[in-house]
């Protein structure tokens, strides 16, 4: 299983990746909607990104109630 | 074709082309009579044994200029809208932007229109992502598919970067989409419906569908081994057109709002016509009756006599029916006096983006005095009796000068410039 502090700086890339926010803001607490302005389209492509990256599956109704970055990592770290 | 206050003019240009990331380099390729075609170095030209292995390919990838996450979340054909669009708009000074209700700081979102052309629309997207579900399934297709593959997501793209609120349009008529695109924005501004509309074309579809596709058709230039010398419009030896992409935009404005504002101009829209031809879905009507009545409508529309208009930039490109046709109908429309000049020469074929670059450069004619050479005319089509710059640029005062736009469909476009 992944530690919160190997998960992290992966997902923290994705985001950069995906929604052009500077890695180092994805931090445990933010949200991804109301603080990384992140909208759900990128959420799914996201998802898609960590699936592969971390060999998990998230299945769209889990996706809707990841808020913070810090409940995607313990979503990565329960699952993967 | 003299000045109440009322018309519409020219107050930013912006394009990407073959010949330069911006209007100014395009410009200098073109007056220097430059060729931007070349080989295509895609492993696909051998796989597919395609007959045409040469395109007009952008000078800049814009991915050297948007930003990682920009140039990922837009097709091709997006991505060359908004660079060309954030030229023309800092060209016209706007200010800050996207524009607000309360007219912050330089138009009102409620008055300010985007109008984008183009032919294709974002046939990369489409057809990699289908590569993608074919051979990787649904879960690698890509979030944004629809909105990258829409042929109005360059116009919304444009829209959404202006806060342009009273409309976002994109027609589509094939290779006369960008000029069509600037006809509908004189027609929103005539009708003051607009103070301030961003308007022009986008295409970005080199791909071996569209080189096979049109190869098929018998359309296009197969001089393979010399790139530079395929785009022949107007010459003995021309075989047909180089695919090319780009795009190219204008800023235009009520008259009185760019007055009151104290803006740059740099040309006036004077006047557009359009029309159809009914007569085929792909061969011009060799009599150029459709073609001279959209000349003819452009003239009325800006209240000049053919006698006026001393240059035609013309469609041609370089293909054996057209070029002697739009020759036909400038001579039914005008008569034999304007210079000719045929940008595709240089640009090769823009499709979609073509009507809007090659406003550019008729706006820039009319500007500078100087009329760019037809890259590759090496020796006149005996059948084409009129005056067609080649060599050098030409340096001549124009009153007024018209851009020609035709489209696969029969779609005929003019537009008409004159001096600030």
């Amino acid at each position: 299983m992944a530690t919160n502090e190997e998960i992290l700086p992966d997902l923290a890339s994705i985001v950069e990746e995906v929604a052009g926010v500077d890695a180092a803001e994805v931090t445990a607490e933010k949200s991804f909607v109301d603080d990384l302005d992140i909208d759900s389209l990128s959420m799914v492509e996201i998802a898609v990104q960590a699936e592969d990256k971390f060999g998990v599956k998230i299945p769209d109704d889990e996706l809707a109630k990841l808020t913070t970055v810090q409940d995607a990592v313990d979503y990565i770290s329960n699952h993967s | 074709m003299s000045s109440t206050g009322q018309g519409v003019v020219v107050t930013g240009m912006g394009a990407t082309t073959p010949l330069g990331g911006d209007v100014a380099t395009t410009w200098d390729g073109l007056l220097a009579g430059r060729s931007a075609a070349s080989k295509i170095e895609q492993d696909w030209v051998d796989t597919f044994e395609l007959p045409v292995k040469i395109a007009s390919q952008l000078a800049v990838e814009p991915g050297e200029i948007l930003k990682r996450v920009e140039a990922r979340r837009l097709d091709r054909s997006e991505q060359t809208a908004i660079i060309a669009a954030r030229e023309a708009w800092q060209h016209a000074d706007l200010g800050d932007y996207p524009a607000t209700e309360d007219g912050s700081p330089k138009v009102d979102a409620l008055r300010l229109a985007v109008i984008v052309g183009t032919g294709i629309g974002g046939a990369l997207t489409l057809l990699g992502q289908d590569d993608i579900l074919e051979q990787q399934g649904l879960r690698k297709v890509a979030v944004l598919t629809i909105p990258m593959l829409m042929p109005n997501g360059p116009a919304a793209h444009v829209g959404l970067e202006f806060g342009a609120a009273a409309g976002v349009h994109a027609p589509v008529s094939a290779c006369a989409s960008g000029a069509e695109a600037i006809a509908w924005g004189w027609r929103m501004l005539m009708a003051n419906e607009v103070d301030v509309v961003v308007a022009g074309g986008t295409e970005a579809c080199i791909h071996p569908i569209t080189l096979a596709g049109f190869s098929q058709a018998r359309t296009m230039a197969l001089r393979n081994d010399e790139p530079e010398r395929a785009s022949r419009p107007f010459d003995t030896g021309r075989n047909g057109f180089v695919l090319g992409e780009g795009a190219g935009m204008v800023v235009l404005e009520r008259e009185e709002f760019a007055a009151a504002r104290g803006a740059t101009v740099h040309g006036r829209l004077a006047g557009i016509g359009t029309s159809a031809d009914a007569y085929h879905i792909t061969a011009p009507d060799p009599e150029g009756t459709g073609q001279s009545r959209a000349v003819a409508n452009a003239l009325r529309t800006a209240g000049l006599e053919p006698a006026d208009v001393g240059h035609v930039n013309c469609h041609a490109t370089a293909t054996n029916v057209g070029d002697v046709a739009e020759t036909v109908a400038v001579k039914k429309a005008i008569g034999d006096h304007p210079v000719l000049t045929a940008p595709k020469g240089s640009l090769g074929h823009l499709l979609g983006a073509a009507g809007a670059v090659e406003a550019i450069a008729t706006i820039l004619s009319v500007r500078e005095g100087l009329i760019p050479p037809t890259a590759n005319l090496e020796e006149l089509d005996p059948d084409v009796t009129l005056d067609v710059v080649a060599g050098e640029a030409r340096k001549t005062s124009l009153d007024a000068a018209i851009s020609d736009s035709f489209g696969f469909g029969g779609h005929n476009v003019c537009l008409a410039f004159t001096p600030a």
